[in-house]
């Protein structure tokens, strides 16, 4: 395996890990607000349907967009209305927003383009284009001539779309919006301890809402990136529980920002390996394809048993608020 | 003092909360131009209009009915098992394994060994999430939805690698024997005008059995009483001497036994070999039939009965309303999750108002009358 190779793999484990990347730290702003949110990969789903729908009809990415963030904030202000206003179970509310999106998404786009479910391929304007860096090559021929640093900065760092770069920046905002703001500190209390907060005299139930809005501005990025830049349209199901290993790196990170970007890469990783090679030779034994699959599922269950560190949630987490007892 | 009657709790509220659940599909119907009227007639007349329709109605009916049942036991010691999904898939394995390779003689002892081996495959499967749940508290609705994952994968590997025959491409089992073939509608209800093709078969009376046994276990028996108590309050449970991680490990075991236990309608009674992704969604669906049927066996069969004819008149639907989407089913499977389930509330803050109100006002009538 020479050198390029490596960074090849490194680069798709990039690509594949962004959208993992983007519903991670959605599923912690709502979390560490004290919101389970087992429906991101519902939200996906919807975002990446709504935003490829929108890009081929409009022909301009931007719109289908801001189309995705729209549908999938609605499905996040429908989880706020379940597990917020009327106090419903959160893992209900998540179960049936991810079969509410895998449903309509095929209904409505049956109805709309008549391709089985799918939307048109997306072409032109309508996808997100690679961002090639100043200075960088873009073609692998040209890369291949380069030495080893130009070939980081040409394979590895240059060349993704916007929306790789813009999920790296959030990460480093996330942080310093949990940590380093006021925002940040009551949304971390409010999934600690909601009661504290409200005898501050601060909104738990607004506090929770804008928690759960950003993580459906932040999935509508996931699935806008899943059906525009990575692929080319909308698939049914094309979401593939991504939405659950999200989830399994945000365990996995321990709810922290800069542990959810080396976790997800990590997961990016097992993917990237496990698309590039079907089976892994391992001197006599070969490691299987669904292994690869399986592995970041595993990894989650061998953290959750203790066996590596402990994974504690917030601690009102999954818990309705009720102001009065 | 109960806020309202037993009777509004149990019927009336899950009755409005699917009722709300169908305008709003049916409103999605309307929506995407086509009539919900129309729409409504052909599914129930693909589910109910044949014994051909029937016959599909009650196969399905048959796999929620166990999935529900999973769904609704965990349910009472306030357990999510959202791993249904996978507890079947590896209940499958068990079905295939015991009767690939033994020779049985009849399909009764077969059944037999079915029932054993699909029940504890799909109870061991459930054992590490309840084991992460009961002895580290790690949450076991994320643990099971993992297993769902690693269960799939587990189940392509094995098909592909070690069970697929020899020289087919298709990732499937050989073909169970002709002595272990359960007999079909058409063997024991011939008479009631079901032909060869109908899928459902003896496994039904399987289904209906465990209703019966989980009414015993949960409402006639010390287990049952333990479960219930510490699904309504752990701290009381522990209080009273009931040991959590004991019932918690239990009550898994037997829902994810429960679940496992679906794989013998299709695995040995439908498909007669073990094909790759035969749940189908069926672990899914336990959870809003245990939703809607109020985690009571008679409400687990009602409920299962409505989703049976939702996924055999949606196949209906499909050739009869191309523009209808199969996955309509699926829209109305989470609405009927999201109205008797996160939604709850909604509907019952209204009627417990209503109810209260009802009942002032009688009290008020009755303290007025004897002064008269």
């Amino acid at each position: 395996m020479d050198f390029l190779t490596i960074l090849q793999i490194l680069d798709s484990s990039l690509r594949l890990a962004t959208p993992l990347l983007l519903a991670c730290l959605a599923g912690l702003y709502s979390e560490r607000a004290g919101v389970f949110d087992i429906g991101l990969e519902g939200k996906i789903l919807a975002a990446a349907f709504f935003s490829a729908a929108v890009a081929f009809t409009s022909g301009s990415v931007w719109i289908g967009l801001l189309a995705g963030i729209v549908a999938s904030m609605a499905l996040s202000g429908l989880h706020g209305l379940a597990s917020i206003t009327f106090r419903g179970n959160q893992l209900i509310s998540g179960v049936a927003i991810n079969f509410l999106a895998a449903g309509l998404t095929v209904v409505i786009a049956q109805t709309w383009f008549q391709q089985g479910g799918r939307t048109p391929q997306l072409a032109g304007a309508a996808r997100f284009d690679n961002i090639v860096l100043p200075g960088a090559e873009s073609r692998i021929r040209d890369i291949a001539q380069q030495g080893p640093l130009g070939q980081i900065y040409s394979e590895l760092i240059s060349g993704h779309s916007i929306i790789v770069y813009l999920a790296l920046l959030i990460v480093p905002l996330t942080w310093w919006v949990l940590y380093r703001t006021r925002f940040g500190l009551r949304l971390r209390a409010v999934g600690e301890n909601p009661a504290a907060v409200d005898t501050a005299g601060v909104s738990v139930v607004g506090l929770r809402f804008a928690a759960v809005l950003i993580a459906g501005v932040l999935c509508g990025l996931a699935g806008a990136y899943l059906a525009t830049a990575l692929n080319a349209g909308f698939v049914k199901d094309m979401s593939a529980g991504r939405g659950f290993i999200a989830l399994a790196a945000l365990i996995f990170a321990k709810w922290r920002p800069w542990y959810a970007l080396s976790a997800c890469l990590l997961f990016g990783f097992f993917d990237a390996v496990g698309n590039r090679y079907q089976n892994i030779q391992l001197g006599d034994f070969v490691v299987p394809v669904q292994f690869m699959q399986a592995l970041p599922y595993i990894l989650v269950v061998i953290v959750l048993a203790g066996l590596v560190g402990k994974a504690i949630p917030p601690r009102a987490g999954g818990e309705p608020y009720v102001k009065e007892r | 003092m109960d806020k309202m009657p037993k009777w509004a709790d149990v019927i009336l509220i899950p009755l409005i909360s699917v009722l709300l659940a169908l305008v709003v599909s049916g409103l999605v119907v309307a929506i995407i131009g086509e009539s919900p009227w129309q729409a409504m007639q052909v599914m129930v007349r693909g589910a109910f209009g044949s014994a051909y329709g029937w016959g599909y109605t009650l196969y399905y009916a048959t796999n929620f009915i166990f999935t529900g049942l999973a769904v609704a036991v965990a349910f009472h010691a306030r357990l999510f098992n959202i791993g249904g999904e996978g507890q079947a898939a590896i209940g499958g394995l068990g079905v295939a394994i015991i009767l690939l390779n033994v020779a049985w003689p009849h399909w009764t002892v077969a059944l037999v060994a079915a029932i054993v081996f699909s029940a504890a495959f799909g109870a061991a499967w459930a054992a590490v999430p309840a084991y992460l749940q009961a002895k580290r508290g790690s949450h076991i609705v994320i643990t099971t939805i993992m297993f769902n994952y690693i269960a799939s994968a587990l189940l392509v590997y094995l098909l592909v690698n070690v069970l697929r025959v020899e020289g087919s491409m298709a990732p499937e089992s050989a073909r169970f024997s002709e002595a272990v073939h359960l007999p079909a509608a058409a063997d024991f209800a011939g008479f009631l005008g079901f032909g060869g093709s109908a899928p459902l078969n003896f496994t039904f009376f399987i289904a209906l059995l465990a209703c019966v046994g989980v009414w015993l276990l949960i409402w006639r028996t010390r287990l049952g009483y333990e479960i219930r108590s510490f699904g309504h309050s752990e701290t009381a449970a522990v209080y009273a001497g009931i040991n959590p991680v004991k019932i918690t490990m239990i009550t898994m075991l037997i829902s994810g036994g429960l679940a496992g236990m679906m794989a013998i309608n299709v695995v040995m009674g439908e498909a007669e070999r073990l094909v790759l992704d035969f749940v189908e969604g069926a672990g899914f669906v336990g959870i809003a039939v245990a939703l809607m049927g109020r985690s009571h066996p008679v409400g687990v069969v009602l409920a299962a009965l409505l989703f049976g004819a939702l996924y055999q008149g949606g196949a209906e639907l499909q050739f009869e309303m191309p523009a209808i989407s199969r996955e309509m089913v699926v829209v109305i499977q989470a609405l009927v999750i999201l109205f008797t389930g996160a939604l709850d509330n909604m509907v019952r803050m209204p009627m417990q108002a209503f109810f209260l109100s009802l009942r002032r006002r009688r009290e008020a009538q009755a303290q007025n009358s004897p002064a008269e």
